[in-house]
């Protein structure tokens, strides 16, 4: 595994003062927060951004990190040294569970896992867990049966955690929309003694499509024409995600036009609808014919004044 | 260990078929009841009913409450700052999702 500088990812010096540190992680946390933040790579920047945080914030914690960084570089390989895990004691296992996200292997090695097992013993419900999954468009409109992986950690009798690999078969409902979620009863994590299991959140994100954007139940679609089309009316072929369709384009259409395909959107009570929105393609004048068209249509339009008032 | 399932799942969709009282929604965000009530008492969320005994949140409260939930620990902001950028943040998807009609983005 690679030694991680947390100091760098935080972009600070070896020697800041406490009180910098959480002004950093602040900073950088707004930056990136994946609730707020169009950054690409958002989400991994945030992740190492809490890590380094998690790992200096706290004093005991920062002098325990400071004692290996003093002879390790950044992305070098790293070992813990023996018996690590028995050299510090944390006062409190202040770990905290809410934390959606997994922690580096370095992080581990050097802290630990959360260890859920000591917090008491006889009955408990097991806890709500969380996963995101992306899916296709296509697969929204069919719906139909989807595996799906996860990486789950589980902690055996001696309170040490594990991640295990876990694999789930689901329908994905027909008509399941992006962000909605999905609840599987009983397949979070184990109850104690005779507590119940808890349940799996499944966050349903669609991949973006290169051609369809959707807002709620609607989909929309990019639709060029040529000027002859837009002005003349002409049929044309569309491909929607599930299937093709025929469409009208109205003579005397103009650009961001939008024309609905009443229930093409994604299927429900009521369906969404599929809109084509109407953009017009000049066709370059890079040849002598081409450029003669268009000089014998500005003839035929002589009275025609793009520019309107902004003449006068 | 593979757990290797080959019969799906049931499972339901939570924004339209799962109402929630204030012990499962704290439970499904993996958060103390008293930090829901928090959110509550800002106005993040709006459950019917009465008094937190009797609070039923609508199933797209869960997403909002996470969300609302993550800021608020990751930013270390308090409930009323956690309200003010969720309402931003709910101006910013109303003009995102215009966009989209649009096709400008």
């Amino acid at each position: 595994m690679e030694f991680k500088d947390y100091y760098a990812v935080l972009g600070l010096e070896r020697t800041v003062a406490q009180d910098e540190i959480k002004r950093a992680y602040r900073k950088l946390a707004r930056k990136y927060h994946p609730d707020v933040s169009q950054e690409p790579e958002a989400e991994a920047r945030f992740k190492e951004v809490a890590e380094a945080y998690e790992a200096l914030k706290d004093v005991e914690k920062r002098a325990a990190y400071d004692d290996v960084a003093n002879r390790y570089q950044h992305g070098q390989e790293f070992r813990p040294p023996p018996g690590w895990n028995s050299g510090f004691e944390f006062s409190g296992g202040d770990f905290d569970e809410s934390v959606d996200f997994n922690r580096s292997d370095f992080f581990e090695s050097l802290f630990g896992h959360p260890t859920a097992g000591a917090r008491g013993r006889g009955q408990r419900a097991g806890s709500d867990h969380h996963a995101k999954v992306l899916i296709d468009l296509q697969d929204a409109y069919r719906g139909g049966r989807r595996g799906i992986s996860l990486r789950v950690p589980r902690i055996d009798a001696n309170g040490q955690a594990t991640i295990e690999a876990r694999h789930l078969e689901v329908n994905i409902p027909k008509g399941i929309r992006d962000g909605q979620h999905l609840r599987l009863a009983g397949q979070g994590g184990p109850g104690q003694g005779d507590g119940p299991a808890g349940d799996l959140y499944l966050e349903i994100a669609f991949a973006p499509h290169p051609v369809f954007r959707v807002d709620g139940r609607d989909v929309y679609l990019d639709l060029p024409v040529a000027p002859w089309e837009a002005a003349l009316g002409t049929g044309v072929t569309v491909q929607t995600p599930d299937g093709s369709v025929q469409l009208t384009v109205p003579p005397g259409s103009s650009p961001g036009r939008k024309l609905r395909l009443k229930g093409r959107g994604l299927p429900g009570v009521p369906p969404g609808d599929l809109y084509a929105v109407l953009s017009i393609r000049l066709p370059p004048a890079d040849t002598p014919t081409a450029q003669d068209a268009y000089r014998r249509m500005a003839e035929a339009f002589g009275d025609f004044h793009p520019r309107g008032t902004l003449e006068a | 260990m593979n757990t290797i399932n080959r019969t799906a799942t049931p499972c339901v969709i939570v924004e339209e078929e799962v109402q929630f009282t204030l012990i499962e929604l704290s439970r499904a965000c993996r958060t103390e009841i008293d930090q829901v009530v928090e959110l509550v008492m800002e106005g993040v969320l709006t459950p019917s009913g009465e008094d937190a005994e009797h609070w039923q949140f609508r199933g797209a409260t869960l997403r909002r409450a996470r969300r609302a939930l993550r800021l608020a620990r990751d930013l270390e902001l308090n409930a009323a700052s956690t309200a003010l950028v969720l309402d931003l943040l709910d101006e910013i998807d109303a003009l995102r999702s215009r966009l989209r009609r649009l096709g400008g983005d």
